[in-house]
């Protein structure tokens, strides 16, 4: 409940630029559930073609994860509404399947948007 | 009562410091849409113009009178499949917003080049040989050759065509030349329908 109300928290706070310390270039805030490295990298896979989903082992051998860590970061970007996932069965194995939501490619783009942005202020001082 | 404002010590790091690590999430996102991309490099609708011209391309090799003709035929198929292929390749990058020299596109290049440039040579020897009738299975072996290697590292629907590709080749290499003819066709042609439709329908064209 707890992860939840903190991935619901971070959405809801809007990235406001920030002055830098140094050099006063303009700092986006980040967004932090997008910003580690194995929800990032779930995140960006599934934004590389919107129209496909990825399955949990496609997305598990992509990413070269274990199960458990991939589950656990899944699961935090499902519930902040950033993937959506389906699960059915292929015969008698259960398929588990993820997809980029609306919101999720949003802020995804916001987050490449960032770091952009951070490189060109970083670059402009 | 003075208010706290915590102090978030991620905010003021060394400007040196976050830019490099801007800069390397980037080049992370980058790499990782790019390994992703293979699911999308290989061009469905492209495939399916190459599968249309080459039964063209079978049938008017079928009427041609000599093997030099039949050739001709089949080489001139060639060289319009790779144009067909590349303006697909590329349609497609641009479709998805990948660069086409993406690291999966450049990875399915190597592997799948150099099949085609052995079996280029080997045309060239078998025509000379007398061994016209080896070619289509040379060429479709080859081919499947280089579509399963370049698609090791794509959906598991691109080695399989490349499999398909080698199967019809193998039973081609034991037929002569108006039933290779045929089977070539086949495999060009049908295959490249069927797993170009395939491709287009469930990796984004």
């Amino acid at each position: 409940m707890a992860k939840g109300n903190t991935a619901r928290k971070e959405l809801a706070e809007p990235a406001k630029p920030r002055i830098a310390a140094s050099g006063g270039a303009a700092v986006p805030d980040l967004d932090r559930l997008i910003h580690e490295r194995m929800r990032l990298a779930i995140v960006s896979a599934l934004a590389a073609d919107p129209s496909h989903s990825l399955t949990f082992s496609e997305l598990k051998s992509l990413l070269q994860t274990t199960d458990g860590n991939l589950s656990v970061h899944s699961r935090k970007l499902e519930e902040a509404g950033y993937v959506s996932c389906t699960k059915s069965f292929e015969g008698r194995v259960p398929k588990t399947e993820y997809r980029l939501t609306a919101t999720g490619r949003k802020a995804f783009e916001k987050y490449i948007d960032h770091m952009e942005a951070l490189v060109r202020a970083m670059r402009e001082r | 009562m003075a208010t706290v404002r915590p102090i978030r010590h991620d905010a003021v790091e060394e400007p040196v410091g976050l830019h490099s690590r801007a800069m390397d999430n980037l080049r992370f996102i980058r790499e990782t849409m790019e390994r992703a991309g293979a699911f999308t490099a290989v061009p469905g609708w492209g495939g399916c113009i190459i599968g249309a011209t080459a039964i063209v391309a079978a049938i008017l090799a079928a009427m041609q009178p000599d093997t030099q003709g039949w050739l001709i035929t089949w080489l001139m198929e060639g060289m319009l499949a790779i144009g067909i292929g590349a303006v697909a390749v590329k349609f497609k990058a641009e479709a998805s917003a990948q660069p086409v020299l993406s690291a999966p596109a450049r990875r399915f290049a190597l592997s799948f080049a150099p099949p085609l440039m052995v079996g280029a040579l080997l045309t060239v020897v078998l025509y000379r040989a007398g061994l016209a009738s080896a070619i289509p299975g040379t060429w479709l072996l080859l081919y499947g050759t280089g579509v399963v290697t370049g698609g090791a590292y794509s959906v598991r629907v691109v080695p399989m065509m490349g499999m398909c590709f080698m199967l019809v080749g193998g039973v081609a290499l034991f037929c002569p030349l108006p039933v290779a003819n045929i089977l070539l066709g086949a495999g060009f042609g049908c295959l490249h329908l069927v797993f170009g439709f395939i491709i287009a329908r469930r990796f984004g064209g």
